[in-house]
C-alpha cells in the first residue's frame, strides 16, 4: 500500500512536470470515416486517433486499455451514435471518466444526430436480431450524409478551439466545394447501377443503396448480427432462382464464407466494398473511399 | 447488513452465472456496463437469467487441504438448478455521477444487494471516485461479474483466497495517467465484513486494497493488460463459508494477499467477430498472521499461524479461450493452490494442514453463443483438490441477458 501511494504521488508529480500543454485539439474518432472527416476539417490544428480500422466490425470492438487511455486524453470524441457503439463506447466513457467528452458535453459529437436515419424500427424486439432502436447507424455509406455531418462538426471544432475558428470555417468551405463536385461525379459514373438488384451481407448498405438506387433484395444475415445458416443460404438460392441479383455486396471486415458460397453457387459476382476508410488499400481518404466503392460496384455490374 | 452479502455468497457459484450490469470501475472490472443509447430509458434496466445442470462422479464435501474456505466457494449443487437471477439498474445520475444497483435473487428466493454504487464521471485530471457496495478492482477477474468469464465457476485460487469474489461496502479512488500507454492506479478502503475480512474491525474500515494496471496494444491484432494488486485485512472472528458440511471455524488476525494478473488478447487485424484468442493468468500469495479456531468435532482447537508460525499460501490459474468460428468457443483452464506445512502441532490432521503440497482443478469447456445475448456452455472439471480421489464434474449451463444492451469491459 505504501508502495502504491508513493508510486501514485511520484507519477503524478512526474507527469505534472513532464506533460506539455496540448497545443492541438485531441480528437478521438470511433470510426475511420470520422477521423478522415476531422482531418479534412481540422488539418494541422487537430491531433486525431481512430479507435478502429476499416477491417474491424464497428459493432464488436473491445473496450481495451489503449482506447480508455486515448479517451481519457481526448478533447473531442466523434462517433456515429445511433447505438452503433453501444457495446463498447459506454464502457470507454465510464472508465476513462473524462468529463470533456461525456454525453451532453461539447466534446461529445454523434454524427447520426445530423442525418435522417432510415430503417427506424417500429418495434424493438431482439427476436428480430440486434436491431438498433434509433435506426440504421451505417450512415457513412452515402456521401451526402458525410456532407450533412461536416458542417456541425466544423462548428463544434470551432466551439472547442475558438482560436482556430476561422481556419475550421475555411476548411469546411473548401471541403464542401470539393465534396459536392465529387458527389456529382460519382452520381454520373454510378448511373448504370440504378435499379440493380443486390444481395448484401449485413443491413449496412441501406444508405448507399438509397443514394445510388440499388435494390436490396436479400440479406446474407438472416437477422442483423446472426450469421448465415445453411438453411438460410438455401432459401437465398431459391429466391435468387426466381429473382436474380446482379451482385453480392460484402463489407471488407465481414466474414467471406457465406458470400463466396453464394457467389460461386449462383455465379453472381461478389463485390467487396471498403465500407469505410482502410477497408481496401485504395480507400485511404474520404474521396478515395467513394471512388473505390463506385468503381467496385461498376466492375461488379459488368460481371 | 453485510450478512446479506454472506447470505448471497452461500449460493455457491450460481451467482457467477448471472450477473448483469454494473459498469465496473477499473479496466479489469470486466463487469458489464449496459447503457442504452439516447433513445433508451434512464435508468437502463437489464436482467440476467441463468440455469444449469451439473453431475458429479462423487458426492463428497468440497475441501481444499491447507485452506479454510469462506464466502462463495465450492463446485455448486448437483442436478438441475435455477441459477441466481439479477436485475440491474444503472445510468447517469447527472453530469457528475453514474449510478448502478444490482439486486440478485437466489433460487431460494432471497434478494440481496450485490452492488450499489455511485461513481464520478467528470472529475478533472483523470481522477475517478466511487462509493457504495462494489466488487474491488484488485486482480483481473475480481470486479468482473461471473458471467463475463469463460467458465462456470471461479478459478480455484479465487475461491480459496477471495471467497469467489471480493466485494464489500467501501470507497475507491482511481487515477488514470494522461499517457497513451494505459496506466491506472487505485486505492480502496472497505468496511471489512466481506471475506477475506470479517468483523468490520478498525471502526468499520478494516480492509484496504490497492492496484496498479498497465495495458496497451501490440500492433493492431494484440492487446494486453498487466496488474499488480494487494489486499490487506484485519479479520476479527472471520467465519467459514456457510456450507453445513464443513466444520465451523473462525480466524482472527491479519491477512495480506498479493496478486499479479496478466491478460493477452488476439484477433486477426483486431476484428474478433469470427476468430479470437484470450489468454489470462493470475498468481496469488497470501500471508496470514493470527489464530484459527477449528471445531471439527465439537472440540474447538486453536491453531496459531502467527509470528514464527506465519503461514504462506499461494496459488495460480491460467486459462485460454479460442473462438474458432463465429459463435463457437472452446477453453481450457488449470488452477492450483498450495499451503505451507504448519508448525503448530495442533494443526496436524486438520484441514489447515496443507503439508506444502499443491492441489489442482483442470477444466475444459465448449460454448455456443446463439447471439450476443445468449450463451450455452458445457464444462468438464477434473477436481483433484482431494488428494485421495479425483472428482469429475460436468456442467451444462445457459446465461442470457435481457433488456439494456450489454457492453463488456476488457
Amino acid at each position: 500500500m505504501l508502495l502504491l501511494k508513493t508510486f501514485l504521488l511520484g507519477t503524478t508529480l512526474l507527469l505534472a512536470v513532464a506533460t506539455p500543454s496540448w497545443a492541438k485539439l485531441n480528437v478521438f474518432a470511433c470510426e475511420p470515416e470520422w477521423a478522415a472527416l476531422a482531418q479534412e476539417l481540422g488539418g494541422g490544428d487537430v491531433s486525431i486517433y481512430s479507435a478502429t480500422t476499416g477491417l474491424q466490425d464497428p459493432h464488436q470492438i473491445q473496450a481495451k486499455p489503449s482506447l480508455i487511455a486515448r479517451v481519457r486524453n481526448s478533447d473531442l470524441l466523434i462517433c456515429t451514435g445511433a447505438e452503433l457503439e453501444i457495446g463498447w463506447l459506454p464502457v470507454l466513457l465510464l472508465q476513462s471518466a473524462n468529463g470533456r467528452v461525456q454525453a451532453g458535453a461539447p466534446g461529445h459529437f454523434e454524427a447520426a444526430e445530423y442525418v435522417p436515419l432510415l430503417e427506424v424500427p417500429t418495434l424493438v424486439d431482439r427476436a428480430q436480431g440486434d436491431v438498433h432502436a434509433a435506426g440504421n447507424p451505417h450512415i457513412q455509406t452515402d456521401p451526402r450524409n458525410i456532407a450533412r455531418v461536416a458542417k456541425p462538426l466544423a462548428e463544434r471544432l470551432a466551439v472547442l478551439d475558438p482560436e482556430h475558428g476561422a481556419a475550421y470555417g475555411q476548411r469546411l468551405a473548401d471541403f464542401s466545394r470539393r465534396w459536392e463536385q465529387a458527389i456529382a461525379r460519382w452520381q454520373t459514373e454510378a448511373a448504370p447501377l440504378k435499379g440493380a438488384p443486390v444481395v448484401v451481407n449485413h443491413k449496412g448498405w441501406i444508405y448507399m443503396c438509397n443514394w445510388l438506387g440499388l435494390r436490396e433484395i436479400a440479406y446474407l444475415e438472416p437477422k442483423p448480427g446472426i450469421p448465415a445458416s445453411s438453411a438460410h443460404l438455401n432459401d437465398l438460392v431459391t429466391l435468387l432462382k426466381s429473382n436474380p441479383a446482379r451482385m453480392i455486396v460484402r463489407a471488407a471486415y465481414h466474414d467471406d464464407r457465406a458470400s463466396i458460397f453464394l457467389s460461386e453457387r449462383e455465379h453472381i459476382p461478389e463485390v467487396v466494398l471498403p465500407f469505410t476508410i482502410g477497408g481496401t488499400p485504395v480507400a485511404k481518404d474520404l474521396f478515395a473511399l467513394f471512388d473505390d466503392t463506385v468503381n467496385r460496384l461498376l466492375r461488379g455490374l459488368r460481371g | 447488513m453485510l450478512h446479506v452479502i454472506s447470505c448471497r455468497l452461500r449460493i455457491w457459484s450460481l451467482a457467477p452465472l448471472l450477473l448483469l450490469v454494473s459498469a465496473g470501475s477499473g479496466i479489469s472490472q470486466s463487469g458489464m456496463a449496459m447503457r442504452g443509447g439516447a433513445a433508451s430509458s434512464n435508468p437502463n434496466i437489464g436482467v440476467v437469467l441463468n440455469g444449469f445442470y451439473s453431475q458429479f462422479s462423487k458426492d463428497a464435501p468440497f475441501s481444499v487441504p491447507g485452506f479454510v474456505l469462506g464466502g462463495e466457494s465450492g463446485p455448486g449443487p448437483a442436478g438441475l438448478n435455477l441459477g441466481e437471477s439479477e436485475i440491474g439498474l444503472y445510468g447517469n445520475i447527472d453530469p457528475y455521477f453514474f449510478g448502478s444497483a444490482v439486486i440478485s435473487f437466489s433460487s431460494a428466493g432471497e434478494a440481496a444487494v450485490e452492488e450499489a454504487f455511485i461513481q464520478t464521471t467528470s472529475l478533472p485530471g483523470g481522477w475517478v471516485f466511487k462509493a457504495g457496495r462494489f466488487f474491488s478492482g484488485i486482480g483481473y477477474l475480481n470486479s468482473a461479474h461471473r458471467h463475463a468469464d469463460d467458465f462456470f465457476d471461479a478459478p480455484l485460487p479465487y475461491q480459496v483466497f477471495l471467497g469467489g469474489q471480493f466485494g464489500d461496502d467501501g470507497v475507491q479512488m482511481r487515477w488514470i495517467a494522461p499517457t497513451d500507454l494505459y496506466l491506472e492506479v487505485g486505492l480502496e478502503k472497505f468496511r471489512g465484513e466481506g471475506f477475506p475480512g470479517g468483523g468490520a474491525p478498525n471502526h468499520g474500515a478494516g480492509t484496504g486494497a490497492g492496484f496498479l494496471k498497465l495495458g496497451g496494444d501490440l500492433g493492431v491484432s494484440h492487446n494486453w493488460l498487466l496488474g499488480l494488486s494487494q489486499i490487506q485485512t484485519q479479520a476479527i472472528d472471520r467465519q467459514t463459508g456457510e456450507d453445513p458440511a464443513l466444520p465451523e471455524s473462525s480466524f482472527t488476525g491479519d491477512s495480506t494477499l498479493n496478486l499479479v494478473s496478466f491478460v493477452w488478447k488476439w484477433a486477426p487485424l483486431g476484428n474478433p467477430k469470427t476468430t479470437n484468442v484470450k489468454v489470462q493468468g493470475e498468481f496469488f500469495q497470501r500471508v496470514e498472521n493470527g489464530q484459527y479456531i477449528l471445531d471439527p468435532a465439537g472440540m474447538p482447537v486453536a491453531i496459531n499461524v502467527k509470528d514464527a508460525n506465519k503461514a504462506t499460501q499461494s496459488g495460480w490459474y491460467a486459462q485460454a479461450r479460442f473462438q474458432f468460428l463465429e459463435r463457437w468457443r472452446v477453453g481450457v483452464r488449470q488452477a492450483s493452490v498450495k499451503a505451507d506445512a504448519l508448525k503448530d502441532l495442533a494443526a496436524a490432521g486438520t484441514v489447515l494442514n496443507g503439508d506444502g503440497k499443491s492441489t489442482s482443478i483442470s477444466s475444459a469447456m465448449v460454448e455456443f453463443d446463439p447471439s450476443e445475448f445468449s450463451q450455452v456452455r458445457l464444462q468438464y472439471s477434473s477436481d483433484m483438490t482431494n488428494p485421495k480421489e479425483t472428482v469429475g464434474r460436468w456442467y451444462l449451463q445457459y446465461i442470457v441477458t435481457l433488456g439494456a444492451h450489454a457492453a463488456h469491459t476488457y
